[in-house]
């Protein structure tokens, strides 16, 4: 096959530049438009964050491995009965549907008493995020938190949806915090991101300046085992103060080495 | 109250405010229904269409739709409104304003002088009568021309921000995705960045960097570091080289509040920028954001549509004569704006929206992955407001925001518009990318081969 003309594509000298960040730099030109192959590559990583948005959480695999490993799991569903349901009301995708709630109310009657936290697992805007990662990340977790002596109570699944609805589930256990699971919004290089909300005495109407949020939890992220330290971290003062959100989060951050951004600039830096 | 009412056959529908008959006008969009207050169904739009079409502009100085006790926004329409250059259309109707906006009588200069005697709540109700191409027109016949270091706005042109966002606000990603854009003839409008920490530390040192960038190369064109307006305000206190000072900026008190802004706060914003003087040839010294469904979504929207709340946003921004005023129009998610036709409609509304009341509009021509949406609808977006004169458009690398995680017009994308239209950047920056060497001489827009001299040092210093 005869090689395109040498000015068809026009390749930019500044390629090196793209080792500074994860933006698509340097992507060259034809005539003045994206050429190609950069062009295909953006289409298929939106198609792979469409896709993320789309899939159905597959359960039955979720439920069998939970199980296994000796946790009780139920399995609900949000009021919004579908996905496009789902993304345009987000107050659906907040509470129960009523026959999850039964299931949950009769539940919380058989348990003996409260428990010192609930884990509810949602798709949120990511199946692709609980697939992949929900169970390396519980894994690293939840013994950790029954070698401490957390009384944890049923794992909840609910499809469909979002951050608040662990408020109707942590509140109905009787949880003194609940720790949500949920797919993060798909970005175009990041479709799989697992995100942790962490809500102490969690009820009805509680706004986002009340949780702690772990974002980001992913293989090419955040790992399993750094995540699982913050949360732990997050937990046990949380527990200590009674107290969850804005003024949990300034101590651990403060507590955490923010990296400050250095003062160079590659731009204005003059001689070799 | 008044009741508006409209008869179609033998059923006459009633609406029983101006907030609802205005509701019930607007083209479906998602965050209307999520609202509660959306028509529900087709025939009860085109009647509350055919309804608005005969209030005359002049209601709407009387029956506010948002209470003027309780809402600051409401006492600023109101207060400074301009009864004389209100004349020429006060004895109009909606529909016959549609009418005359249409008309030759409606040129650049009547539109202009026009602008002050409009309020957001005439314009949103015009544009509920207008179809696509309607927006388009009148849009283009306005001409909104600002100046801070380039003149912004002139016929014949259409500016980008560059918008180099870097998901630890890196300086080093940072000003790599700066030379990508320069090269690419991005930045007129301005080289904005969206910082992922508000901590004025950071702010500081890239306010710092962006500075010394603009002056070594000697870019006639503004920075911005668009975090929290008190932010910035800190960060002046401080001696930080501000250009522009950013507020996301909303159309209720309440949705304001819920920005951690005021009027008092952008008062004492504007004064202190205007206070360092360092605009060359002009003294817009604001940049504003805005989008359909912040009202809604702050739980502050009073039970008016989307779209006049929105438009509402464009009463405070003109108070402040702006450099840069843009609707981050698909950025707030499909519960907002479903699909691509719900984003290109509310893109071409805000645009005309804000043309109308005099303001600077560009446009983040943008969707989420979560929205019904692709390049394909983005296509049609900036095409069609290049088309309708739009000031500016956002610019970066390969259309993806890597920290707002987000897709917006790539650089590009600009150079197809402005290839397709005939449109070229601002006089300034043209003149400069063709003297640093990134356009070729002449009047052709085309990119020169190889990195110009000016910019080689930079690879050199990476080795």
């Amino acid at each position: 096959m005869e090689k395109p003309l040498p000015e068809t594509i026009v390749a930019d000298p500044w390629q090196p530049l793209r080792q500074f960040s994860p933006a698509r730099i340097a992507l060259g030109h034809a005539g003045i438009s994206l050429p190609t192959r950069p062009q295909l590559e953006f289409q298929l990583a939106h198609a792979r964050a469409r896709d993320a948005v789309h899939l159905p959480l597959d359960i039955p695999p979720l439920l069998a491995a939970l199980e296994q490993r000796g946790h009780e799991v139920m399995v609900l569903r949000s009021a919004a009965a579908d996905r496009r349901s789902y993304l345009q009301r987000p107050d659906l995708g907040r509470r129960l549907d009523n026959e999850s709630r039964r299931i949950l109310a009769a539940r919380a009657a058989q348990l003996p008493g409260d428990c010192d936290v609930a884990f509810v697992i949602a798709d949120g805007l990511s199946a692709i995020a609980i697939h992949d990662n929900l169970l390396p990340f519980l894994d690293a977790v939840l013994p950790r938190l029954a070698r401490e002596q957390w009384a944890c109570g049923p794992i909840a699944i609910v499809a469909q949806g979002r951050v608040a609805v662990g408020d109707e589930v942590g509140l109905a256990l009787r949880a003194q915090m609940v720790v949500i699971l949920i797919g993060e919004r798909p970005g175009l290089s990041a479709p799989d991101s697992l995100g942790i909300y962490l809500t102490y005495r969690p009820a009805i109407g509680t706004t986002d300046a009340g949780r702690n949020c772990i974002s980001n939890v992913r293989r090419a992220g955040l790992d399993y085992e750094a995540a699982a330290h913050k949360l732990f971290y997050l937990m046990s003062e949380a527990r200590r103060r009674k107290l969850s959100g804005v003024a949990l989060k300034d101590e651990a951050e403060a507590s955490s080495q923010r990296l400050t951004a250095p003062g160079r600039n590659i731009l204005v830096e003059t001689g070799g | 109250m008044t009741a508006y009412a409209h008869r179609v056959g033998t059923h006459t529908y009633r609406y029983d405010s101006l907030k609802e008959l205005m509701a019930k006008a607007s083209p479906a969009r998602s965050g209307d229904y999520l609202a509660g207050v959306a028509a529900a169904d087709d025939e009860e739009r085109a009647a509350a269409q055919l309804a608005l079409a005969d209030v005359p502009l002049k209601t709407f100085l009387n029956e506010v739709l948002v209470p003027y006790e309780q809402d600051e926004v409401t006492r600023l329409i109101i207060d400074e409104h301009d009864a004389a250059a209100f004349a020429p259309v006060g004895h109009l109707t909606v529909g016959d304003f549609r009418n005359w906006l249409l008309s030759d009588a409606a040129d650049e200069q009547s539109l202009a002088a026009l602008a002050p005697g409009l309020t957001p709540e005439m314009v949103a109700a015009v544009s509920k009568l207008m179809r696509n191409q309607d927006l388009i027109l009148v849009a283009k016949k306005c001409r909104v021309v600002t100046r801070f270091r380039n003149t912004l706005g002139l016929a014949g042109r259409l500016a980008t921000r560059l918008q180099p966002n870097h998901p630890t606000d890196d300086p080093t990603g940072i000003a790599a995705s700066i030379v990508d854009g320069l090269m690419y003839g991005s930045g007129d409008a301005v080289i904005g960045i969206n910082p992922a920490s508000d901590s004025i530390a950071s702010v500081m040192t890239l306010l710092q960097m962006l500075d010394a960038s603009i002056a070594q190369y000697r870019i006639p064109t503004q920075s911005c570091v668009l975090c929290h307006v008190t932010t910035t305000l800190e960060a002046i206190k401080r001696g930080a080289p501000v250009d522009l000072v950013f507020q996301s900026i909303a159309g209720t008190e309440a949705a304001n509040a819920s920005f951690g802004v005021s009027l008092n706060v952008l008062d004492e914003a504007h004064a202190a920028a205007l206070s360092l003087r360092r605009g060359t040839i002009g003294d817009n010294v604001m940049y504003f954001e805005t989008g359909q469904g912040s009202a809604l979504s702050a739980n502050a929207h009073h039970g008016v549509d989307q779209q006049t709340c929105e438009a509402r946003a464009y009463a405070v921004a003109r108070r402040y004569r702006p450099l840069l005023v843009n609707t981050v129009v698909g950025f707030i998610g499909p519960e907002y704006l479903y699909d691509g036709k719900q984003i290109i409609r509310a893109g071409l509304e805000d645009h005309c929206c804000g043309k109308l009341l005099g303001l600077p509009m560009g446009c983040d021509v943008c969707y989420t992955n979560h929205a019904e949406a692709d390049q394909n609808d983005m296509d049609v977006l900036l095409t069609l407001l290049s088309v309708a004169g739009v000031n500016y458009i956002m610019g970066v690398p390969g259309a993806d925001d890597v920290m707002l995680n987000y897709q917006t017009t790539s650089f590009h994308d600009a150079l197809y518009v402005r290839k397709v239209l005939g449109l070229k950047p601002a006089p300034e920056f043209e003149t400069w990318l063709r003297s640093v060497g990134i356009f070729e001489p002449g009047d052709a827009l085309r990119l020169a081969t190889g990195l110009p001299q000016p910019f080689r040092h930079v690879l050199a210093n990476l080795s």
